[in-house]
Protein backbone atom coordinates (compact mmCIF):
# COMPACT_ATOMS: atom_id res chain seq x y z
CA UNK A 1 0.00 0.00 0.00
CA UNK A 2 1.35 3.27 -0.43
CA UNK A 3 2.06 5.79 2.04
CA UNK A 4 -0.49 7.96 0.71
CA UNK A 5 -3.48 5.91 0.66
CA UNK A 6 -2.29 5.08 4.45
CA UNK A 7 -2.25 8.13 5.81
CA UNK A 8 -5.96 8.55 4.07
CA UNK A 9 -7.08 5.49 6.42
CA UNK A 10 -6.91 7.10 9.51
CA UNK A 11 -7.80 10.28 10.94
CA UNK A 12 -5.49 13.83 10.33
CA UNK A 13 -2.78 14.42 12.85
CA UNK A 14 -4.75 17.08 14.64
CA UNK A 15 -8.22 14.81 14.89
CA UNK A 16 -6.45 12.42 16.58
CA UNK A 17 -5.13 14.64 19.05
CA UNK A 18 -8.34 16.04 20.12
CA UNK A 19 -9.78 12.62 19.88
CA UNK A 20 -7.28 11.31 22.60
CA UNK A 21 -7.35 14.19 24.83
CA UNK A 22 -11.14 14.02 24.87
CA UNK A 23 -10.75 10.17 26.03
CA UNK A 24 -8.62 11.06 28.77
CA UNK A 25 -10.19 14.07 29.92
CA UNK A 26 -13.75 11.94 30.29
CA UNK A 27 -12.17 9.19 31.85
CA UNK A 28 -10.07 11.56 34.26
CA UNK A 29 -13.27 13.22 35.35
CA UNK A 30 -15.80 10.08 35.76
CA UNK A 31 -13.47 7.02 37.02
CA UNK A 32 -10.21 9.06 37.88
CA UNK A 33 -11.36 11.48 40.56
CA UNK A 34 -14.09 9.39 42.46
CA UNK A 35 -10.93 6.64 42.68
CA UNK A 36 -8.43 9.83 44.05
CA UNK A 37 -10.84 11.37 46.32
CA UNK A 38 -11.88 8.42 48.34
CA UNK A 39 -8.43 8.07 49.18
CA UNK A 40 -7.93 11.88 50.10
CA UNK A 41 -11.15 11.72 51.90
CA UNK A 42 -9.83 8.43 53.67
CA UNK A 43 -6.98 9.89 54.74
CA UNK A 44 -8.05 13.44 55.32
CA UNK A 45 -7.21 13.42 59.19
CA UNK A 46 -4.64 11.57 58.57
CA UNK A 47 -3.01 7.49 59.20
CA UNK A 48 -4.37 7.40 62.48
CA UNK A 49 -7.77 8.52 62.16
CA UNK A 50 -7.61 5.98 58.67
CA UNK A 51 -6.96 3.26 61.30
CA UNK A 52 -9.16 4.01 64.25
CA UNK A 53 -11.90 4.13 61.71
CA UNK A 54 -10.61 0.22 59.92
CA UNK A 55 -10.65 -1.23 63.31
CA UNK A 56 -13.69 -0.60 64.86
CA UNK A 57 -15.63 -3.60 66.27
CA UNK A 58 -18.61 -2.81 64.25
CA UNK A 59 -16.25 -2.79 60.89
CA UNK A 60 -14.20 -5.86 62.12
CA UNK A 61 -17.99 -7.92 62.11
CA UNK A 62 -19.13 -5.93 58.87
CA UNK A 63 -15.94 -7.37 57.26
CA UNK A 64 -16.25 -10.94 58.64
CA UNK A 65 -20.25 -11.02 57.29
CA UNK A 66 -18.84 -9.48 53.82
CA UNK A 67 -16.31 -12.37 54.05
CA UNK A 68 -19.00 -15.07 54.97
CA UNK A 69 -21.52 -14.60 52.79
CA UNK A 70 -19.23 -14.42 49.50
CA UNK A 71 -17.75 -17.82 51.44
CA UNK A 72 -20.95 -18.71 50.97
CA UNK A 73 -22.42 -17.36 47.95
CA UNK A 74 -19.51 -17.81 45.17
CA UNK A 75 -19.10 -21.33 45.28
CA UNK A 76 -22.87 -22.62 44.73
CA UNK A 77 -22.38 -20.19 42.20
CA UNK A 78 -19.58 -21.60 40.71
CA UNK A 79 -20.61 -25.47 41.14
CA UNK A 80 -24.01 -24.14 39.33
CA UNK A 81 -21.62 -22.10 36.59
CA UNK A 82 -20.05 -25.08 36.36
CA UNK A 83 -23.01 -27.66 35.50
CA UNK A 84 -25.01 -25.37 33.43
CA UNK A 85 -22.01 -24.74 31.04
CA UNK A 86 -21.46 -28.81 31.03
CA UNK A 87 -25.01 -29.19 29.91
CA UNK A 88 -25.42 -26.46 27.89
CA UNK A 89 -21.88 -26.39 25.62
CA UNK A 90 -21.07 -30.40 25.59
CA UNK A 91 -24.85 -31.31 24.58
CA UNK A 92 -27.62 -30.52 22.39
CA UNK A 93 -30.85 -29.64 23.60
CA UNK A 94 -34.60 -28.14 23.11
CA UNK A 95 -35.17 -25.10 25.05
CA UNK A 96 -31.17 -24.63 24.95
CA UNK A 97 -31.73 -20.53 23.78
CA UNK A 98 -34.61 -19.99 26.33
CA UNK A 99 -32.35 -20.87 29.10
CA UNK A 100 -29.45 -18.89 28.64
CA UNK A 101 -31.45 -15.90 28.22
CA UNK A 102 -33.34 -17.80 31.90
CA UNK A 103 -29.90 -17.47 33.23
CA UNK A 104 -29.21 -14.03 32.45
CA UNK A 105 -32.34 -12.98 33.66
CA UNK A 106 -30.59 -11.40 37.49
CA UNK A 107 -28.42 -9.12 35.52
CA UNK A 108 -31.94 -7.50 34.04
CA UNK A 109 -33.37 -7.28 37.60
CA UNK A 110 -33.14 -4.07 39.94
CA UNK A 111 -31.20 -4.81 42.84
CA UNK A 112 -33.64 -3.45 45.10
CA UNK A 113 -36.13 -6.15 43.30
CA UNK A 114 -33.93 -8.99 43.55
CA UNK A 115 -34.44 -8.08 47.07
CA UNK A 116 -37.80 -7.67 47.43
CA UNK A 117 -38.80 -10.98 45.96
CA UNK A 118 -37.47 -12.92 49.07
CA UNK A 119 -39.20 -10.30 51.21
CA UNK A 120 -41.83 -11.60 49.50
CA UNK A 121 -41.17 -15.28 49.99
CA UNK A 122 -39.50 -15.37 53.79
CA UNK A 123 -40.66 -12.35 55.13
CA UNK A 124 -43.00 -11.81 58.18
CA UNK A 125 -46.35 -11.21 55.81
CA UNK A 126 -45.07 -13.70 53.08
CA UNK A 127 -46.67 -16.70 51.97
CA UNK A 128 -43.87 -19.07 54.42
CA UNK A 129 -44.40 -16.46 56.89
CA UNK A 130 -45.92 -18.34 59.91
CA UNK A 131 -44.39 -20.86 59.25
CA UNK A 132 -40.92 -19.78 59.30
CA UNK A 133 -41.78 -17.68 62.95
CA UNK A 134 -43.71 -20.98 64.30
CA UNK A 135 -40.05 -22.85 64.05
CA UNK A 136 -37.85 -19.67 65.00
CA UNK A 137 -36.24 -20.00 61.49
CA UNK A 138 -35.18 -16.34 60.50
CA UNK A 139 -34.01 -15.18 56.90
CA UNK A 140 -34.71 -11.67 56.27
CA UNK A 141 -33.69 -9.28 58.19
CA UNK A 142 -30.43 -12.21 58.84
CA UNK A 143 -27.85 -13.61 57.38
CA UNK A 144 -29.85 -16.58 55.11
CA UNK A 145 -31.31 -13.59 53.49
CA UNK A 146 -28.05 -11.57 52.78
CA UNK A 147 -26.53 -14.54 51.20
CA UNK A 148 -29.95 -15.84 49.09
CA UNK A 149 -29.93 -12.13 47.73
CA UNK A 150 -26.34 -12.19 47.04
CA UNK A 151 -26.29 -15.50 45.07
CA UNK A 152 -29.76 -14.25 43.37
CA UNK A 153 -27.14 -10.74 42.28
CA UNK A 154 -23.99 -12.87 41.60
CA UNK A 155 -25.87 -15.83 40.08
CA UNK A 156 -24.87 -15.50 36.24
CA UNK A 157 -21.36 -14.36 36.32
CA UNK A 158 -19.25 -17.68 36.28
CA UNK A 159 -21.96 -19.44 33.74
CA UNK A 160 -21.88 -16.57 31.29
CA UNK A 161 -18.27 -16.39 31.48
CA UNK A 162 -17.95 -20.67 30.64
CA UNK A 163 -20.36 -21.22 28.32
CA UNK A 164 -18.99 -19.61 25.57
CA UNK A 165 -15.57 -20.67 26.08
CA UNK A 166 -16.62 -24.30 26.43
CA UNK A 167 -18.99 -24.02 23.17
CA UNK A 168 -15.81 -22.87 21.48
CA UNK A 169 -13.88 -25.59 22.70
CA UNK A 170 -16.17 -28.19 21.36
CA UNK A 171 -16.49 -31.79 22.83
CA UNK A 172 -13.98 -33.76 20.97
CA UNK A 173 -11.21 -33.66 23.71
CA UNK A 174 -13.32 -35.00 26.81
CA UNK A 175 -14.76 -37.81 23.83
CA UNK A 176 -11.43 -38.82 22.91
CA UNK A 177 -10.94 -39.26 27.00
CA UNK A 178 -14.35 -41.01 27.85
CA UNK A 179 -13.48 -43.27 24.47
CA UNK A 180 -9.68 -44.12 26.32
CA UNK A 181 -11.49 -45.47 29.22
CA UNK A 182 -11.93 -42.13 31.24
CA UNK A 183 -14.56 -41.47 33.39
CA UNK A 184 -16.42 -38.55 33.60
CA UNK A 185 -14.95 -37.21 37.10
CA UNK A 186 -11.59 -37.48 35.82
CA UNK A 187 -12.48 -36.24 32.05
CA UNK A 188 -14.00 -33.43 33.30
CA UNK A 189 -11.09 -32.70 36.04
CA UNK A 190 -7.96 -33.64 33.72
CA UNK A 191 -9.70 -32.49 30.03
CA UNK A 192 -12.06 -29.56 30.83
CA UNK A 193 -10.68 -27.74 33.83
CA UNK A 194 -6.79 -27.10 32.61
CA UNK A 195 -8.88 -25.86 29.23
CA UNK A 196 -11.27 -23.51 31.10
CA UNK A 197 -9.43 -22.71 33.95
CA UNK A 198 -8.47 -18.81 33.18
CA UNK A 199 -12.28 -18.15 32.44
CA UNK A 200 -13.25 -20.16 35.47
CA UNK A 201 -10.88 -17.88 37.44
CA UNK A 202 -12.55 -14.25 36.14
CA UNK A 203 -16.04 -15.33 36.88
CA UNK A 204 -15.13 -16.07 39.95
CA UNK A 205 -13.48 -13.14 40.48
CA UNK A 206 -15.91 -10.96 38.59
CA UNK A 207 -18.34 -12.97 40.70
CA UNK A 208 -16.50 -12.83 44.64
CA UNK A 209 -16.33 -8.88 43.28
CA UNK A 210 -19.73 -8.29 43.21
CA UNK A 211 -20.62 -10.46 46.20
CA UNK A 212 -18.79 -8.48 48.24
CA UNK A 213 -19.94 -5.27 47.01
CA UNK A 214 -23.86 -5.72 46.46
CA UNK A 215 -25.73 -2.63 47.99
CA UNK A 216 -29.24 -2.69 46.65
CA UNK A 217 -30.40 -6.51 46.97
CA UNK A 218 -28.53 -6.87 50.27
CA UNK A 219 -29.81 -3.30 51.73
CA UNK A 220 -33.48 -4.33 51.48
CA UNK A 221 -33.10 -7.51 53.30
CA UNK A 222 -30.84 -6.77 55.25
CA UNK A 223 -32.51 -4.74 58.47
CA UNK A 224 -29.12 -2.52 59.46
CA UNK A 225 -28.37 -4.45 61.91
CA UNK A 226 -24.93 -2.65 63.25
CA UNK A 227 -22.89 -5.46 63.86
CA UNK A 228 -24.94 -7.95 63.17
CA UNK A 229 -26.60 -7.67 59.47
CA UNK A 230 -24.49 -4.95 58.02
CA UNK A 231 -21.93 -5.73 55.33
CA UNK A 232 -19.02 -3.17 54.21
CA UNK A 233 -20.76 -1.39 51.62
CA UNK A 234 -23.84 -0.81 54.04
CA UNK A 235 -21.63 -0.30 57.08
CA UNK A 236 -20.32 2.63 54.40
CA UNK A 237 -23.88 4.07 54.17
CA UNK A 238 -24.60 3.56 57.88
CA UNK A 239 -21.29 6.21 58.91
CA UNK A 240 -22.21 8.32 55.47
CA UNK A 241 -25.42 9.16 57.02
CA UNK A 242 -23.91 10.00 59.91
CA UNK A 243 -21.86 12.25 58.51
CA UNK A 244 -18.66 10.13 59.34
CA UNK A 245 -16.82 10.82 56.49
CA UNK A 246 -13.42 9.53 56.91
CA UNK A 247 -14.73 6.69 58.30
CA UNK A 248 -17.33 6.19 55.42
CA UNK A 249 -14.12 6.83 53.09
CA UNK A 250 -11.81 4.61 55.20
CA UNK A 251 -14.22 1.69 55.11
CA UNK A 252 -14.84 2.63 51.18
CA UNK A 253 -11.20 2.67 50.75
CA UNK A 254 -11.34 -1.24 51.78
CA UNK A 255 -13.67 -1.72 48.67
CA UNK A 256 -11.68 0.38 46.44
CA UNK A 257 -9.04 -2.08 46.71
CA UNK A 258 -11.92 -5.06 45.75
CA UNK A 259 -12.02 -3.56 43.19
CA UNK A 260 -8.47 -3.07 41.94
CA UNK A 261 -7.68 -6.73 43.13
CA UNK A 262 -10.60 -7.77 40.50
CA UNK A 263 -8.98 -5.11 37.98
CA UNK A 264 -5.61 -6.39 38.24
CA UNK A 265 -6.05 -10.23 38.59
CA UNK A 266 -8.97 -9.63 35.15
CA UNK A 267 -5.32 -8.31 33.23
CA UNK A 268 -3.25 -11.08 34.44
CA UNK A 269 -6.14 -13.85 33.52
CA UNK A 270 -6.85 -12.38 30.22
CA UNK A 271 -2.52 -12.60 29.56
CA UNK A 272 -2.93 -16.18 30.60
CA UNK A 273 -5.73 -16.77 28.40
CA UNK A 274 -3.99 -15.15 25.54
CA UNK A 275 -1.20 -17.55 26.12
CA UNK A 276 -2.91 -20.30 26.37
CA UNK A 277 -4.29 -20.12 23.23
CA UNK A 278 -0.98 -19.41 21.38
CA UNK A 279 -1.61 -15.62 20.09
CA UNK B 1 -34.76 -34.37 24.87
CA UNK B 2 -31.16 -34.98 24.44
CA UNK B 3 -30.69 -35.65 20.43
CA UNK B 4 -26.46 -35.37 20.00
CA UNK B 5 -24.92 -39.23 19.99
CA UNK B 6 -22.31 -37.83 22.17
CA UNK B 7 -20.60 -40.25 24.28
CA UNK B 8 -20.02 -37.49 27.17
CA UNK B 9 -21.58 -38.72 31.02
CA UNK B 10 -23.06 -35.97 33.18
CA UNK B 11 -26.16 -34.25 30.77
CA UNK B 12 -28.94 -35.50 32.72
CA UNK B 13 -27.24 -34.55 36.03
CA UNK B 14 -25.99 -31.30 35.50
CA UNK B 15 -29.22 -30.07 33.22
CA UNK B 16 -31.37 -31.05 36.25
CA UNK B 17 -29.02 -29.78 38.81
CA UNK B 18 -29.12 -26.07 36.42
CA UNK B 19 -32.87 -25.89 36.37
CA UNK B 20 -33.30 -26.96 39.37
CA UNK B 21 -31.26 -23.83 41.18
CA UNK B 22 -32.30 -21.93 38.16
CA UNK B 23 -36.04 -22.48 39.48
CA UNK B 24 -35.26 -22.29 43.65
CA UNK B 25 -33.21 -19.13 43.12
CA UNK B 26 -34.68 -16.70 40.57
CA UNK B 27 -37.54 -18.35 39.04
CA UNK B 28 -39.66 -19.11 42.16
CA UNK B 29 -39.21 -16.19 43.42
CA UNK B 30 -39.90 -13.85 40.68
CA UNK B 31 -42.65 -16.04 40.06
CA UNK B 32 -43.75 -14.61 43.76
CA UNK B 33 -43.73 -10.91 42.48
CA UNK B 34 -46.86 -11.57 40.35
CA UNK B 35 -49.03 -14.18 42.70
CA UNK B 36 -48.33 -11.40 45.11
CA UNK B 37 -49.60 -8.52 42.69
CA UNK B 38 -52.71 -10.61 41.63
CA UNK B 39 -54.28 -9.81 45.46
CA UNK B 40 -54.47 -6.73 44.70
CA UNK B 41 -57.74 -5.76 42.65
CA UNK B 42 -57.24 -3.82 39.35
CA UNK B 43 -57.96 -0.85 40.76
CA UNK B 44 -55.89 -1.20 43.40
CA UNK B 45 -53.27 -2.10 41.53
CA UNK B 46 -53.67 1.03 39.01
CA UNK B 47 -53.65 3.13 42.11
CA UNK B 48 -50.70 1.99 43.35
CA UNK B 49 -48.35 2.07 39.81
CA UNK B 50 -50.10 5.41 39.01
CA UNK B 51 -50.52 7.79 42.12
CA UNK B 52 -48.48 11.01 41.15
CA UNK B 53 -45.45 10.48 43.12
CA UNK B 54 -44.93 7.32 41.52
CA UNK B 55 -45.16 8.59 38.12
CA UNK B 56 -42.68 11.53 38.89
CA UNK B 57 -40.28 8.90 39.76
CA UNK B 58 -40.66 6.64 36.37
CA UNK B 59 -40.24 10.20 34.45
CA UNK B 60 -36.38 10.79 36.32
CA UNK B 61 -35.21 7.53 36.38
CA UNK B 62 -36.26 7.22 32.42
CA UNK B 63 -34.95 10.01 31.69
CA UNK B 64 -31.44 10.23 34.06
CA UNK B 65 -31.21 6.43 32.25
CA UNK B 66 -31.64 7.95 29.00
CA UNK B 67 -29.25 10.75 29.24
CA UNK B 68 -26.68 8.11 30.94
CA UNK B 69 -27.06 6.32 27.75
CA UNK B 70 -26.77 8.98 25.26
CA UNK B 71 -23.83 10.49 26.91
CA UNK B 72 -22.27 6.57 27.15
CA UNK B 73 -23.63 6.38 22.87
CA UNK B 74 -21.19 9.34 22.16
CA UNK B 75 -18.17 8.71 24.38
CA UNK B 76 -18.63 4.93 24.20
CA UNK B 77 -17.98 5.43 20.58
CA UNK B 78 -15.35 7.67 20.94
CA UNK B 79 -13.53 5.75 23.20
CA UNK B 80 -13.42 2.37 21.55
CA UNK B 81 -13.20 4.23 18.94
CA UNK B 82 -9.55 5.57 20.07
CA UNK B 83 -8.20 2.17 21.97
CA UNK B 84 -8.40 0.29 18.93
CA UNK B 85 -7.36 2.72 16.20
CA UNK B 86 -5.16 4.58 18.30
CA UNK B 87 -1.41 4.28 19.60
CA UNK B 88 -0.46 6.59 22.37
CA UNK B 89 0.88 6.61 25.91
CA UNK B 90 -1.58 5.17 28.16
CA UNK B 91 -3.71 3.41 26.58
CA UNK B 92 -3.26 0.40 28.32
CA UNK B 93 -4.97 2.00 31.63
CA UNK B 94 -7.47 3.81 30.02
CA UNK B 95 -8.32 0.24 28.92
CA UNK B 96 -8.04 -0.79 32.01
CA UNK B 97 -10.03 1.93 33.98
CA UNK B 98 -13.15 1.46 31.59
CA UNK B 99 -13.98 -1.65 33.35
CA UNK B 100 -13.60 -0.65 37.20
CA UNK B 101 -17.52 0.33 37.14
CA UNK B 102 -17.67 -3.18 37.17
CA UNK B 103 -15.12 -3.91 39.63
CA UNK B 104 -16.67 -0.87 42.61
CA UNK B 105 -19.13 -1.24 44.17
CA UNK B 106 -22.03 0.87 43.66
CA UNK B 107 -21.77 2.67 47.40
CA UNK B 108 -18.00 3.50 46.71
CA UNK B 109 -18.84 5.07 43.37
CA UNK B 110 -21.97 7.14 44.89
CA UNK B 111 -20.29 8.90 48.20
CA UNK B 112 -17.10 9.39 45.73
CA UNK B 113 -19.50 11.42 43.19
CA UNK B 114 -21.51 13.25 46.01
CA UNK B 115 -18.21 14.08 47.63
CA UNK B 116 -17.10 15.40 44.16
CA UNK B 117 -20.51 17.30 42.86
CA UNK B 118 -21.78 18.54 46.50
CA UNK B 119 -21.32 22.47 46.46
CA UNK B 120 -18.61 22.47 48.13
CA UNK B 121 -17.29 19.67 46.27
CA UNK B 122 -14.04 19.63 43.67
CA UNK B 123 -16.20 19.83 41.22
CA UNK B 124 -19.58 21.36 42.26
CA UNK B 125 -17.63 24.16 43.39
CA UNK B 126 -16.67 25.34 40.26
CA UNK B 127 -19.51 24.60 39.01
CA UNK B 128 -21.36 26.42 41.41
CA UNK B 129 -19.87 29.63 40.47
CA UNK B 130 -21.46 28.87 37.46
CA UNK B 131 -24.43 28.58 38.75
CA UNK B 132 -25.10 24.84 38.38
CA UNK B 133 -25.89 22.43 40.79
CA UNK B 134 -25.14 18.65 39.90
CA UNK B 135 -25.63 16.90 43.70
CA UNK B 136 -29.10 16.46 44.78
CA UNK B 137 -31.06 17.10 41.44
CA UNK B 138 -31.55 14.54 38.78
CA UNK B 139 -28.15 15.81 37.05
CA UNK B 140 -26.49 14.38 39.92
CA UNK B 141 -28.38 10.86 39.21
CA UNK B 142 -27.44 11.09 35.54
CA UNK B 143 -23.69 11.53 36.20
CA UNK B 144 -23.61 8.52 38.50
CA UNK B 145 -25.40 6.41 36.18
CA UNK B 146 -23.26 7.31 33.11
CA UNK B 147 -20.25 5.66 35.75
CA UNK B 148 -22.24 2.60 36.26
CA UNK B 149 -23.20 2.04 32.28
CA UNK B 150 -19.40 3.43 30.84
CA UNK B 151 -17.81 -0.28 30.27
CA UNK B 152 -20.89 -1.38 28.03
CA UNK B 153 -20.74 0.75 25.23
CA UNK B 154 -17.37 0.58 25.13
CA UNK B 155 -16.76 -3.21 25.85
CA UNK B 156 -19.95 -4.33 23.05
CA UNK B 157 -18.34 -1.81 20.48
CA UNK B 158 -14.20 -3.00 20.99
CA UNK B 159 -14.55 -6.39 19.38
CA UNK B 160 -16.94 -5.25 16.49
CA UNK B 161 -14.28 -2.48 15.21
CA UNK B 162 -11.20 -4.75 16.22
CA UNK B 163 -12.98 -7.16 13.94
CA UNK B 164 -13.43 -4.58 11.13
CA UNK B 165 -11.68 -5.43 8.19
CA UNK B 166 -9.33 -2.42 6.47
CA UNK B 167 -10.38 -3.58 3.31
CA UNK B 168 -13.53 -2.22 2.92
CA UNK B 169 -12.10 1.11 4.39
CA UNK B 170 -9.39 0.67 1.29
CA UNK B 171 -12.08 -0.35 -1.43
CA UNK B 172 -14.02 2.65 0.01
CA UNK B 173 -10.92 4.93 -0.82
CA UNK B 174 -10.36 3.45 -4.00
CA UNK B 175 -13.77 4.31 -5.48
CA UNK B 176 -13.21 8.03 -4.36
CA UNK B 177 -14.79 7.86 -0.85
CA UNK B 178 -13.74 10.96 1.18
CA UNK B 179 -12.72 9.26 4.53
CA UNK B 180 -15.54 11.19 6.15
CA UNK B 181 -17.19 9.59 3.35
CA UNK B 182 -16.30 6.23 4.56
CA UNK B 183 -17.00 6.72 8.09
CA UNK B 184 -20.72 7.86 7.75
CA UNK B 185 -21.72 5.43 5.15
CA UNK B 186 -19.63 2.28 5.52
CA UNK B 187 -17.86 2.05 8.84
CA UNK B 188 -21.28 3.54 10.96
CA UNK B 189 -23.66 1.16 9.21
CA UNK B 190 -20.96 -1.86 10.03
CA UNK B 191 -20.94 -0.92 13.94
CA UNK B 192 -24.91 0.31 14.20
CA UNK B 193 -25.69 -2.82 15.41
CA UNK B 194 -23.54 -3.58 18.56
CA UNK B 195 -23.10 -0.06 19.07
CA UNK B 196 -27.10 0.19 19.28
CA UNK B 197 -26.84 -3.00 21.77
CA UNK B 198 -24.76 -2.02 24.30
CA UNK B 199 -26.54 1.64 24.19
CA UNK B 200 -29.31 -0.27 24.98
CA UNK B 201 -27.58 -2.57 27.89
CA UNK B 202 -26.49 0.43 29.25
CA UNK B 203 -29.79 1.73 29.49
CA UNK B 204 -30.85 -1.52 30.96
CA UNK B 205 -28.16 -1.48 34.04
CA UNK B 206 -28.89 2.57 34.50
CA UNK B 207 -32.84 1.85 35.02
CA UNK B 208 -32.50 -0.65 37.68
CA UNK B 209 -29.32 1.42 39.67
CA UNK B 210 -30.14 1.80 43.38
CA UNK B 211 -26.76 2.21 45.51
CA UNK B 212 -24.85 4.66 43.89
CA UNK B 213 -27.92 7.00 42.99
CA UNK B 214 -29.06 7.38 46.26
CA UNK B 215 -26.07 9.70 48.01
CA UNK B 216 -26.45 12.03 45.16
CA UNK B 217 -29.61 12.33 43.84
CA UNK B 218 -31.08 13.51 47.34
CA UNK B 219 -34.52 11.54 47.04
CA UNK B 220 -36.91 14.49 47.01
CA UNK B 221 -40.24 13.29 46.67
CA UNK B 222 -41.49 14.40 42.26
CA UNK B 223 -38.08 16.11 41.96
CA UNK B 224 -35.37 12.94 42.39
CA UNK B 225 -36.50 10.40 43.04
CA UNK B 226 -35.91 6.79 41.38
CA UNK B 227 -38.28 4.00 41.18
CA UNK B 228 -35.84 1.72 43.46
CA UNK B 229 -35.90 4.35 46.18
CA UNK B 230 -39.60 4.50 46.04
CA UNK B 231 -39.84 0.96 46.04
CA UNK B 232 -37.45 0.75 49.15
CA UNK B 233 -39.37 3.49 50.57
CA UNK B 234 -42.79 1.99 50.35
CA UNK B 235 -41.28 -1.37 51.97
CA UNK B 236 -40.13 0.77 54.63
CA UNK B 237 -43.73 1.77 55.61
CA UNK B 238 -44.39 -1.92 55.58
CA UNK B 239 -46.72 -1.03 51.66
CA UNK B 240 -45.82 -4.49 50.66
CA UNK B 241 -48.32 -4.75 48.00
CA UNK B 242 -47.42 -1.53 46.75
CA UNK B 243 -44.08 -2.22 46.43
CA UNK B 244 -44.94 -5.20 44.57
CA UNK B 245 -46.69 -3.74 42.03
CA UNK B 246 -44.31 -0.89 41.39
CA UNK B 247 -41.83 -3.32 41.36
CA UNK B 248 -43.62 -5.75 38.77
CA UNK B 249 -43.98 -2.25 36.22
CA UNK B 250 -40.36 -1.56 36.56
CA UNK B 251 -39.51 -5.78 36.19
CA UNK B 252 -41.42 -6.20 33.02
CA UNK B 253 -39.98 -3.03 31.84
CA UNK B 254 -36.73 -4.34 32.11
CA UNK B 255 -38.07 -7.49 30.73
CA UNK B 256 -38.96 -5.39 27.43
CA UNK B 257 -35.44 -4.14 27.29
CA UNK B 258 -34.02 -7.69 27.55
CA UNK B 259 -35.91 -8.62 25.15
CA UNK B 260 -35.09 -6.45 22.59
CA UNK B 261 -31.11 -6.60 23.57
CA UNK B 262 -31.67 -10.32 22.52
CA UNK B 263 -33.17 -9.49 19.16
CA UNK B 264 -30.90 -6.61 18.60
CA UNK B 265 -27.90 -9.28 19.19
CA UNK B 266 -29.09 -11.63 16.61
CA UNK B 267 -29.28 -8.81 14.26
CA UNK B 268 -25.99 -7.68 14.94
CA UNK B 269 -25.02 -11.36 14.73
CA UNK B 270 -26.57 -11.77 11.52
CA UNK B 271 -24.68 -8.16 10.04
CA UNK B 272 -21.11 -10.04 11.35
CA UNK B 273 -21.56 -12.78 9.64
CA UNK B 274 -22.77 -10.88 6.21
Amino acid sequence: MNASLKKQLTEPLWLRVVLITLTFLFLAALVGLPIVIVIIEAFSKGWGAYRDALTQPDVISALKLTLLVAAIAVPLNVVFGLAASWAIAKFEFRGKQLLITLIDLPFSVSPVISGLVYILLFGAHSMMGDWLIRHDIQIIFAVPGLVLATIFVTFPFVARELIPLMQEQGVEQEEAAVLLGANGWQTFRRVTLPNIKWGLLYGVLLCNARAMGEFGAVSVVSGHIKGETTTIPLYVEILYNEYNFVAAFAVASLLLLLGFVTLAAKKIVSRQERGQHGH
Amino acid sequence: MKSSSTVLPGFRLTLAFTILYLLVIVLIPLAGLFVRSATLSADEFIAAVSAPRVMASYRVTFLAAFAAALINAVFGFLIAWVLVRYKFAGKKLCDTLIDLPFALPTAVAGIAMAALYAPDGWIGKYLAMMGLQIAFNPYGIVVVLAFVSLPFVVRTLQPVLQDLDKDIEEAALGLGATRAQTFWRVLLPHVAPAWITGVTMALARALGEYGSVIFIAGNLPMVSEIVPVIIVSKLEQYDYAGATAVALVMLLASFALLLLVNVLQGWSARRMRA
